[in-house]
């Protein structure tokens, strides 16, 4: 019996997913309500819940995909991966509103160019501080404060040792679950209630997932203004962490 | 017909990270340049020629609103599969710069955020076609 069961999910991936998804959400809403009185969204604590489950499966498997490394699990990965996030990402365009969007363009693409450089001096800093202080090691470790693809991308191309690249993606993955954690939370001191101050954070905050992830967990309706913004995060980093920023930091170092 | 509206999604999809990869080599960035980003904004021009000459009945919008509404929890799966315990074992260095990064970029959020005209306004909840009631709830709670 139990064996035709565990088959018959194992088989089913995503469409496990969906249920434990589902499940989840379920859970989320009846805390919400219940525990916080529809204080702290249920979005929040579904994300939350994820998290705690990607450490236990990280824990079981050792393994670096969280719960989906667990096989009865698998089709979490294929749920949560970059194509169904993208493609859920790109569908939330259709509530943009063009006129909302237009006004915060300039003030967002400022955004985005400080989202990028304030973490890399923060990153940079502290790697120096704890003595990693040749230019490589800090511009890397200040690439993985911008994003942890942004990190292993400049690592790779200036040349860094692995356990510097390991920590430029240690670096970003704290930052998104920061971003993810903290937003519902800081919401009213980040002033987040329009799709300017969206796209404001979009830019900042940096990593499309920590940014989708805190937003939903405040009000839905802010997600496609941020993610629009966001969106862009990875390849500016990308562009300029082993050009301009690695530059700026030899000449400083040197 | 609903697969419509998924269709048209896709294509925009597809089409915005195929230009997101080409952008980001004529660039020279071992990345996708916005992408997702170009792939929205095609979305939303798509979106505003379609509704003007009528070719947008309910039905395709719905193919596309349902993937929006999955938003949330395809958000949730993606948090259960983080490599958390990469990220617990940075040590101080990764959890210093970390913690440093997002308190200076808040700081400086809450201050933009504040500054200049803000005009801009999000539409009622009750606007979109695929309406959570978790959503109904904050919204009450954030406009009392």
């Amino acid at each position: 019996m139990l064996e035709m069961f565990n088959r018959v999910v194992a088989h089913n991936g995503l469409v496990t997913a969906f249920a434990l998804v589902g499940v989840i959400m379920w859970l989320s809403a009846v805390l919400s309500r219940r525990l916080t009185f529809g204080h702290v969204h249920g979005s929040a604590i579904a994300i939350i819940i994820g998290l705690v489950l990607a450490y236990v499966g990280g824990t079981v498997t050792g393994g670096e995909k969280g719960l989906a490394d667990l096989s009865l699990f698998a089709g979490v990965g294929l749920m949560g991966g970059a194509m169904l996030r993208d493609f859920a990402i790109v569908a939330t365009a259709f509530e943009v509103q063009v006129t909302e969007a237009r006004k915060a363009g300039l003030i967002g693409t400022v955004s985005l160019f400080l989202g990028t450089i304030i973490p890399f001096i923060v990153g940079a800093s502290i790697a120096w501080a704890f003595g990693y202080s040749d230019a490589v090691s800090m511009t890397t470790i200040g690439a993985g404060a911008v994003t942890y693809i942004v990190g292993p991308v400049t690592g790779a191309a200036i040349g860094a040792s692995s356990d510097v690249v390991a920590l430029s993606i240690a670096t970003g993955l704290i930052k998104a679950i920061i971003v993810m954690v903290a937003t519902p939370f800081a919401a009213g001191f980040l002033g987040l209630k329009t799709p300017r101050s969206a796209m404001i954070f979009g830019g900042l905050a940096g990593t499309v997932s920590g940014v989708s992830a805190g937003l939903a967990a405040t009000d839905r309706r802010l997600v496609p203004y941020g993610a629009l913004v966001a969106t862009f995060h990875t390849g500016l980093g990308c562009l300029l962490g082993p050009s301009l920023l690695f530059f700026a930091t030899r000449a400083l170092v040197a | 017909m609903v697969i419509y509206g998924t269709a048209l999604l896709a294509f925009c999809h597809l089409a915005g990270l195929f230009l997101g990869d080409l952008l980001g080599s004529l660039i020279g960035v071992k990345s996708n340049v916005g992408g997702v980003g170009i792939a929205m904004l095609m979305l939303i021009s798509l979106r505003i020629y379609l509704h003007k000459r009528g070719l947008l009945p309910k039905e395709t919008e719905a193919g596309v609103g349902f993937w929006g509404a999955m938003y949330i929890p395809v958000v949730v799966a993606m948090a259960a599969q983080q490599n958390v315990v990469v990220a617990l074992k940075g040590g101080p260095v990764a959890l210093l710069s970390a913690i440093g990064a997002a308190l200076l970029c808040a700081c400086v959020i809450a201050a933009i955020s504040r500054t200049g005209r803000d005009t801009t306004t999000l539409p009622p909840v009750h606007h979109h076609e695929f309406v959570e009631e978790e959503d109904l709830v904050t919204a009450g709670v954030s406009h009392a």
